[in-house]
């Protein structure tokens, strides 16, 4: 379905790879979790399955195509087949939810009469079924979520690649949307999630991808995410000085409202390179 | 219904950026006026040469008493002399190119240029004996003036041979020049106009960027994504070709058929009849202009 052969991927600004030697295979229906911090890899892989980047060495074949090999002119045909979920959603805040999920079907062309057919099964399946006419910022995260999985699933691809999908939302409402993403795998779709969250992993208890500074460095059925690699998130095990002391903590006095500065980005980093290649001069 | 759906977008690609399609359709406006009026200039320089290119005769002018040019020596023409000039004009060598030809004496050319020049002094100081006698030469291909140079320009008696062309080309380069002025003119707005509808475009794209990103995304093909684009900037340039239509329209009527008509009585000008070849011309070069430049510019974001 997805098969890596020693692929690494270079970018031109970059001085090491983001990428290295890559060899990996996924099985039809699989649900895999590529972990690792940022900047170890895993976007550049999502990319280089989208087909949004072409691999430096190695050769990527996903549904049976060579994505070395396939034309620009096809690549959108060849994105029919995947649906993509990212963390910061990225609905279109003038459409409602029935008008977001049906965009995905009227840019191919398909009839209306299909599309009031699909969109609310769709988003019946994701548990929406009754805020078709809600506009975007009249949800919460994670009901914003669930309409850019039905988006990216109401085409029925065969494989669903997801960016951090739970990046921005609270471990509750992450739960459920990794209820939707395990029906949707269970009903066929192989699914490929990058994500930071330890607790969603480990419960899951799927195949576990890690990336390094871009080696896989570990691949593991019904794996954790915690390991010697990732020691940030290993605390269980972690030795304690046998003679520490409990630090007594000073009350103190927090200013209860902390002074607005619009100068500070606020907490929710939202990734918006995708729009600096939209700014370049056209001529 | 894949249609609608590319022509809201286009239409929201236009409300969404409204200042910039009108200024689109002002440049398309200016620039094609000046094509068109290039044009129309074109027309009516065609216009007034075959109108006085067909009046235009060469001049057979022969010696007077007084004239010292050409073969002439202080001598007037002898009968002979006339007899062999009007030999050659019905020689076999020269018919075929005749049109006609006809003889002005000294008193015919007399009464004529009284009559062209009543009023004014100089009618007293003229005398018939200082006007030339005159074969005036009428050619079926007016550009073949040089034959009758080659066959009469030597012989005695004969004081000057001219082709009243020549007087013509003086001016009509100089409407040549204005015309070309036009055009240079109106392909520098052209550039301009090819700019702005990319700048344009390059707008309406970035004010959808999120909608073409999802696309992208979801694999709509590149067609799809581009036709809404295109549609816009051919939609603008095309309102701005349809004025410059009849801002041409409205030069023609007033100003050309209006003033310059009634200003100017013995010239033909051209009417709005002449004219409407010009403006399928130009509705096609706005909307091949903006298309060309649209599909440029929104090609930039299409690069998988």
């Amino acid at each position: 379905m997805i098969r890596f052969d020693g692929v690494s991927k270079v970018y031109k600004s970059g001085n090491r790879p983001a990428l290295h030697d890559a060899t990996l295979e996924v099985k039809p229906g699989e649900f895999v979790f590529l972990v690792g911090a940022s900047g170890s890899g895993k976007s550049s892989f999502l990319r280089l399955i989208l087909r949004e980047e072409r691999s430096s060495t190695g050769i990527i074949h996903v549904l049976g195509q060579d994505l070395g090999r396939l034309s620009n002119r096809k690549v959108p045909s060849y994105r029919r087949n995947l649906g993509v979920v990212f963390q910061d959603f990225r609905l279109l805040p003038t459409k409602t939810v029935f008008d977001n999920v049906a965009f995905a079907l009227r840019v191919l062309g398909q009839s209306e009469a299909y599309i009031y057919d699909a969109v609310p099964e769709v988003l019946g399946l994701v548990g929406l079924g009754n805020k078709e006419n809600r506009l975007p910022h009249e949800l919460s995260g994670g009901e914003q979520q669930r309409v850019a999985i039905a988006r990216a699933v109401v085409n029925k691809p065969a494989i669903l690649l997801a960016d951090e999908p739970t990046g921005n939302l609270d471990p509750a409402t992450s739960a459920g949307i990794m209820d939707v993403l395990r029906n949707i795998n269970a009903a066929g779709t192989t699914v490929l999630m990058a994500t930071h969250d330890t607790a969603i992993v480990n419960d899951m208890k799927r195949r576990v991808v890690e990336l390094s500074d871009g080696r896989i460095v570990r691949d593991e059925a019904g794996g954790q995410y915690q390991t010697r690699a990732n020691p940030i998130f290993v605390d269980d095990s972690f030795p304690t000085r046998a003679d520490s002391q409990p630090i007594a903590i000073e009350p103190i006095d927090f200013d209860p409202i902390p002074a607005f500065d619009p100068m500070t980005p606020t907490s929710e980093a939202v990734d918006l390179s995708y729009l600096d290649r939209l700014e370049e001069d056209p001529l | 219904m894949k249609m609608s759906f590319v022509l809201i977008e286009a239409w929201n690609g236009v409300r969404r950026n409204i200042s910039m399609v009108v200024s689109v359709i002002l440049v398309t406006l200016v620039s094609l006026t000046f094509v068109g009026s290039a044009a129309l200039l074109q027309l009516q320089i065609g216009n007034m040469k075959s109108y006085w290119y067909d009046k235009a005769q060469v001049a057979v002018y022969l010696c007077t008493q007084y004239s010292t040019l050409g073969a002439c020596d202080q001598q007037e023409a002898s009968a002979d002399q006339i007899a062999a000039v009007q030999a050659q004009l019905d020689s076999d060598t020269l018919t075929p190119y005749i049109d006609k030809w006809y003889f002005e004496s000294h008193d015919d050319a007399y009464k004529n240029f009284t009559k062209q020049f009543k009023g004014s002094p100089v009618v007293d100081l003229v005398t018939p004996d200082l006007l030339p006698q005159t074969f005036w030469v009428n050619l079926k291909d007016p550009t073949q003036s040089a034959l009758i140079f080659e066959a009469l320009g030597g012989m005695s008696g004969v004081e000057s041979v001219i082709d009243q062309r020549s007087y013509l080309d003086g001016i009509f380069s100089m409407l040549n020049a204005a015309s070309l002025t036009a055009v240079g003119l109106a392909v520098l707005m052209l550039v301009a106009a090819a700019l702005l509808i990319a700048t344009t475009i390059r707008l309406s794209a970035f004010s959808r960027r999120r909608e073409l990103a999802i696309m992208r995304l979801v694999g709509a093909s590149n067609w799809f994504i581009q036709t809404p684009f295109i549609v816009e900037g051919v939609v603008a340039a095309t309102i701005g070709s349809v004025l410059a239509c009849g801002a041409i329209a409205g030069i023609v009527v007033f100003f050309v058929d209006g003033f310059l008509a009634s200003a100017l009585p013995t010239t033909s000008f051209i009417t709005l009849a002449d004219i409407w070849i010009v403006f399928p011309g130009l509705l096609f070069a706005g909307a091949v202009l903006a298309a060309t430049s649209a599909y440029v510019a929104i090609s930039r974001y299409l690069r998988v």
